[in-house]
């Protein structure tokens, strides 16, 4: 068992193409550092200084992980993270 | 060049008249590979400005996770400007993140006219197209 992780289309390009691939790791912080070691390039559009990106959301299960720990947040095997870019824009 | 149907265009139009002095934002979702819009889903702004959008991340999840499992996509990205043009702004284009949608730009800056333009924006470039609008 592993968690997986679901990748957005635009993401793709450091997966070979793949919409899912799994990981590893007690925290998401952690998989996505075990992510990086299979899809270099990958952790550093979703983390930014120590931190998630401000305009990608990442989901636990059904839960924006913002309204959980963040970075810190435990994940288990048969966890499901999900990726998605944020939908935003303006005037400027 | 995008085709949408009459009645997706006239509800994106009414939404974002709705909506004014706020941005409105939402997707047209339709069979993934067809590029043809056929459902049409207003999402709210969770920013609720009249110079930004955001869509809500619990709401996107959600949408998101439904046209998945309908084997959707999102062929149209919409959201108007209230006070500029219908052209996709810097942040429009650093935040584009779906290469395969159209992104259509409505302006709601005339209360008589109102403006519904259509782009491709991958990698950073922004290409206008023509909408047809199939009645």
């Amino acid at each position: 068992m592993a968690i997986e992780v679901r990748i957005p289309t635009i993401l793709r390009t450091y997966t070979d193409g793949a919409k899912q691939v799994e990981g590893t790791g007690s925290t998401l912080g952690e998989l996505f550092t075990d992510l990086e070691q299979r899809h270099g390039g990958l952790r550093d559009r979703l983390v930014d200084a120590g931190s998630l990106r401000r305009f990608v959301n990442v989901y636990l299960n059904d839960e924006d992980v913002r309204f959980l720990d963040g970075l810190d947040t435990p994940v288990k095997d048969g966890d499901t993270v999900t990726v998605l870019p944020a939908v935003a824009g303006g005037a400027r | 060049m995008l085709t949408i149907p009459r009645v997706l265009y006239d509800k994106i139009v009414a939404h974002a008249r709705a909506d004014h002095p706020d941005e409105a934002c939402g997707v047209l979702a339709g069979p993934a590979g067809t590029d043809r819009p056929e459902r049409f889903i207003a999402m709210m702004n969770a920013e609720r400005s009249p110079t930004f959008y955001r869509f809500d991340s619990a709401e996107q999840f959600r949408v998101w996770r439904e046209m998945d499992e309908a084997d959707e996509e999102p062929v149209v990205i919409y959201h108007s400007h209230t006070a500029t043009e219908a052209y996709p702004s810097r942040t429009d284009i650093s935040y584009a993140s779906e290469p395969q949608a159209h992104y259509v730009l409505v302006s709601t800056r005339d209360e008589h006219a109102t403006e519904f333009r259509s782009y491709r924006i991958v990698d950073g470039v922004v290409t206008e197209e023509p909408v047809s609008v199939a009645e």
